[in-house]
């Protein structure tokens, strides 16, 4: 096992023991990998609220710092003065760990994320990551659903109807929602031939896979929405029906915890999107100049995160069973049948010889035959979806507004 | 090599879990601590809670969580099967099919039978 | 954690956990919940979406609503008493605590009670001018619906756009009367005092550009699916329970029923304005919703038309000094102004021993004031008919089979306010 990328770094420090320097090295990786997070969180609540603040026609935090940026820290330091509350009633050991689950599963979630290009010598990870895992996909199903199990825990261990009522809606609709986010997530999978995400950002050097797999994206966007709990799926804790659902007996830093882990939840899931579908690192120059590569998936990610937001302040709240319903008559329907069609293409198209066996290995002109199939398969079903949903909405349109025309009538008659 | 892997994967959730921690631990100094019987009673609303939180789930919740259990682990053998499917050929691809056969025929029979509607 | 000293806050039971008696509601709530099986919640009163200290208690089956019972009070602050010991005009500022989104509605019964008493005429500029007044306090009453309405359903936007545009009515209203909320600008008589110069412009100002902010909402909500889903067949109000249970205005208007009481008993000359009734006929939420927007356009129909015969001079008071103090620059002439000045600010004026109803539409439904007078400066009786009470009564009638989501809906749809129902 050669001693490669931060490893490197160590041993010309002037560690002589390999081992050592091996260990130093993914030690000093991980702490890195850990940061990150901790900073984006800081700067991803003030964007947030900015961003919202603007959509609303409001001017936001502006009063701490310049333009208000300090306006987290300020918060920061605020929640780490209240009180720390353990209701008398609550479950003290599961109500205690369930912050610290919830916060460690994002930060987790960074380990397996490359953020930059960087050559090494053949048969290493060639990109900047905490942890090359080979089962990075899966990796990231796993820890997904630990974030799920920290909320469930904190909705039964608070002993209070309300968090219940949340954590009863976390049962039905996170747990729901992760069908067909794995099933998308088995696209860019399939591409690939890998589920280490480094090979997933490899393989897209000729052709991003949200080309290729425009419904995948959607179904993968749709299903992270709802997983991490936001608008229109934001009813694990709807303020207006449950107050503040699972979190409702946290306070101080125990509720910052929650508070954070779902921030970043978000932006993490937009930056897991840019790796899968939007070709992670890659862009202009990312060879060349690597810290380039981190800006590109930067970017990528605030885009996807900034739609995140879009649709969360634009849309009313679904109620638990239209979620439901939603989700097992329509979206998991949907994403087998892409599944299915999507890999018979893939085989068919392979063992015909239009199409490439290792992406990364071929061009733009080998992949664009299959890019094109994969396009066109794609939106036919996306027209025959929106067909049929246009059809039963403007049913359902002519139904409710009925009135419409009766008040129209009553004015008339009056 | 997979605990070469694994060895991060490790440290990290310690890290994870000791930050997470010290964060608590900082709150626990700065903040006050005086707790009365009111501040610690279940918050509803502002008024009394009648009967206790911790009751059973309506079955509906566990209808849904049995139904993940059987889908999550058949859409987790999807992913091998992913990252294998340019090894195994045509033989991959009508294996998985007839497994998906199988996902699809046991989600319509979910589908007729009404586990699926949310009433 | 119990300590010594709220042991002895709770009389000095020991208790491990806090917790309400379940055998005091037997009757009210079904078997099924004294035996644990459902569960017994308390919404409100300190709750987001009450709209106000609204308490409810709910028995749910899972999310689903099993029975509905409000429970009211919690503002209570006695405001039919104390006008009782209060010379009439200085009542009005007190009705202005009842409905607090919609004060002017409020001012106008009682003046109108009033001037029926004692049989005082309002000049026909007057008038006009509370008309305008009473359609601007519509249009700001429904704008807080409609955001609260959406914030319920989780629409956060289109709640910070309704109150932008509100408070632009909320700085008309302080041009009237000085206040933004609280004006008490309807006086026995008239109004307080002749719009400023300013007003005409800023209240043009707007009207001009209130349609395109309608326009604006519409597009967030009217065809939106998901709205749509979360109110259509939510919460239907049949036309015979409606009317049974008193439910008036938009509510009532959403089920198909043609009650305003500015077409069926005009008041302050608003039989001479052309503007239509909207009506629903599914009475659900979205009815109700379709309903209050409907009405937003035609108040803006009858300002502009109130604008436009609107004299700039005139008399904005009635000239009866028995009842209407004299202007302050009278004062400095006339004796007879200051005596009247100093009779009515000191004893007030007088009403017959009688009794009144009047009814108006405020922008919730009926608002109705009795008056009963002792022939002397104060009133022996004053009683409050109020669409907020009513619409809480009928709001569990209308929640069966739902769940805890759409009874939110509900709630908003209603457009209760509890300083309103509790008075």
């Amino acid at each position: 096992m050669e001693c490669v990328g931060l490893c490197d770094v160590v041993l010309n420090l002037g560690v002589r023991n390999q081992e050592l320097a091996r260990f130093l090295a993914s030690l000093i990786g991980v702490l890195l990998v850990s940061g990150v997070p901790l900073l984006t969180v800081i700067i991803l609540i003030l964007a947030e609220r900015k961003i919202a603040a603007r959509i609303q026609d409001r001017i936001g935090p502006n009063r701490v710092g310049p333009y208000g940026l300090l306006q987290t820290v300020a918060d920061l330091l605020k929640l780490l003065g209240k009180e720390d509350i353990t209701p008398t009633a609550a479950d003290r050991i599961l109500y205690n760990a369930a912050p610290i689950i919830s916060f460690g599963s994002v930060v987790l979630l960074w380990a397996v994320i490359p953020f930059m290009y960087w050559n090494t010598p053949e048969g290493a990870a060639n990109a900047v990551v905490g942890v090359n895992l080979e089962i990075g996909a899966l990796f990231f199903v796993a820890i997904a659903s630990l974030g799920t199990l920290a909320i469930m825990t904190a909705g039964w261990a608070s002993n209070n109807k309300y968090a219940l009522l949340g954590a009863f809606r976390v049962v039905a609709l996170l747990v729901s929602y992760e069908i067909p986010l794995v099933f998308a997530l088995v696209v860019p999978v399939m591409f690939a031939g890998s589920m280490s995400l480094v090979d997933i950002v490899e393989a897209q050097s000729h052709m991003w896979f949200v080309f290729m797999a425009p419904l995948a994206a959607i179904l993968f966007f749709i299903s992270s929405q709802a997983e991490t709990g936001r608008a229109p799926f934001d009813l694990i804790e709807a303020e207006s029906e449950l107050i503040a659902g699972f979190n409702i007996e946290y306070s101080g830093m125990k509720f910052g915890m929650f508070f954070a882990a779902e921030f970043l939840h978000v932006f993490t899931n937009g930056i897991l999107m840019a790796v899968l579908f939007f070709g992670g690192y890659l862009g202009f120059f990312y060879k060349a100049i690597p810290p380039l590569g981190f800006l590109w998936l930067g970017l990528k990610g605030s885009l996807i995160y900034f739609v995140f937001l879009w649709l969360r302040n634009t849309v009313p709240r679904l109620r638990i069973d239209q979620v439901m319903n939603f989700n097992w008559f329509f979206l998991v329907p949907v994403s087998i049948i892409n599944i299915m069609v999507t890999s018979l293409i893939l085989k068919v198209m392979q063992e015909m010889g239009y199409a490439p066996t290792v992406f990364a290995e071929s061009s733009l002109i080998g992949i664009l035959p299959l890019t094109i199939v994969m396009l066109l398969k794609d939106a036919i079903i996306i027209g025959f979806i929106l067909g049929r949903l246009g059809q039963e909405g403007r049913k359902a349109r002519i139904e409710a507004t009925h009135a419409e025309e009766s008040l129209a009538a009553a004015a008339a008659g009056d | 090599m997979t605990l070469e892997q694994f060895a991060p994967t490790g440290v990290l959730v310690i890290i994870a879990v000791i930050l997470a921690f010290i964060i608590l631990m900082i709150s626990r100094v700065f903040g006050p601590h005086k707790p009365s019987f009111r501040k610690n009673a279940p918050y509803e609303s502002g008024m009394k809670p009648i009967g206790p939180a911790n009751r059973r789930l309506p079955i509906k919740f566990y209808l849904v969580a049995v139904l993940f259990i059987i889908f999550d682990v058949e859409v987790i053998f999807f992913l091998p099967w992913a990252v294998s499917m340019n090894g195994m050929g045509w033989y991959g691809l009508v294996v998985m099919g007839f497994f998906t056969l199988i996902l699809i025929v046991g989600f319509i029979y979910e589908w007729k039978k009404g586990a699926l509607e949310w009433e | 954690m119990v300590t010594k000293d709220v042991i002895t806050q709770d009389e000095g039971r020991v208790q491990a956990t806090w917790e309400g008696d379940v055998s005091q509601l037997r009757g009210l709530v079904s078997d099924r919940a004294m035996t644990g099986e459902t569960m017994l919640l308390n919404m409100g009163p300190h709750h987001p979406s009450t709209h106000g200290v609204l308490r409810l208690l709910l028995e749910l089956d899972g999310e689903e609503l099993i029975t509905v019972l409000p429970d009211i009070g919690f503002l209570h602050t006695g405001i039919e008493k104390s006008i009782e010991d209060k010379t009439y005009e200085k009542g009005v500022p007190l009705t202005d605590r009842m409905d607090y989104l919609a004060p002017l509605s409020n001012n106008m019964v009682f003046c109108m009670a009033i001037e029926k008493l004692v049989d005082l005429d309002v000049p026909e500029r007057a008038q006009i001018m509370r008309v305008i007044a009473l359609e601007f306090q519509r249009i700001a009453s429904h704008l807080v619906w409609l955001g609260t309405q959406a914030l319920d359903m989780g629409a956060m936007s289109v709640f910070l756009y309704a109150f932008r545009e509100r408070e632009k009515i909320l700085t008309l209203f302080e041009m009237l009367s000085g206040q933004r909320m609280m004006g008490s600008y309807m006086r026995p008589g008239g109004v307080w005092r002749d719009f400023p110069e300013e007003f005409y412009t800023a209240a043009q100002a707007f009207m001009d550009d209130f349609p395109r902010r309608i326009e604006d909402y519409e597009l967030l909500l009217k065809n939106n699916p998901i709205w749509i889903d979360r109110t259509h067949g939510i919460g239907v109000l049949e036309p015979d329970v409606g009317l049974a249970l008193g439910v008036s205005g938009p509510a009532l208007r959403a089920s198909g029923v043609n009650w305003d009481i500015r077409k069926a008993e005009p008041y302050s000359g608003y039989e001479t304005y052309d503007f239509d009734v909207p009506l629903g006929d599914h009475g659900d939420v979205y009815d109700r919703y379709r309903v209050r927007i409907a009405e937003l356009w035609q108040s803006l129909r009858i300002l502009q038309q109130a604008f436009e015969r609107l004299p700039k001079e005139g008399l904005f008071r009635s000239e009866n000094r028995k009842f209407v103090p004299p202007p302050r620059s009278e004062l400095g002439g006339s004796m007879e102004a200051v005596i009247h000045h100093f009779k009515l600010w000191t004893e007030g004026f007088d009403a017959p021993d009688d009794e009144v109803y009047v009814s108006i539409e405020s922008p919730r439904g009926e608002i109705g004031c009795y008056i009963h007078g002792t022939g002397g400066a104060k009133p022996r009786r004053v009683r409050f008919k109020t669409p907020s009470f009513m619409h809480i009564a009928a709001m569990p009638a209308v929640c069966g089979g739902h769940m805890i989501a759409d009874l939110i809906g509900i709630i908003g749809s209603f457009d209760f306010t509890l300083g309103d129902a509790d008075r």
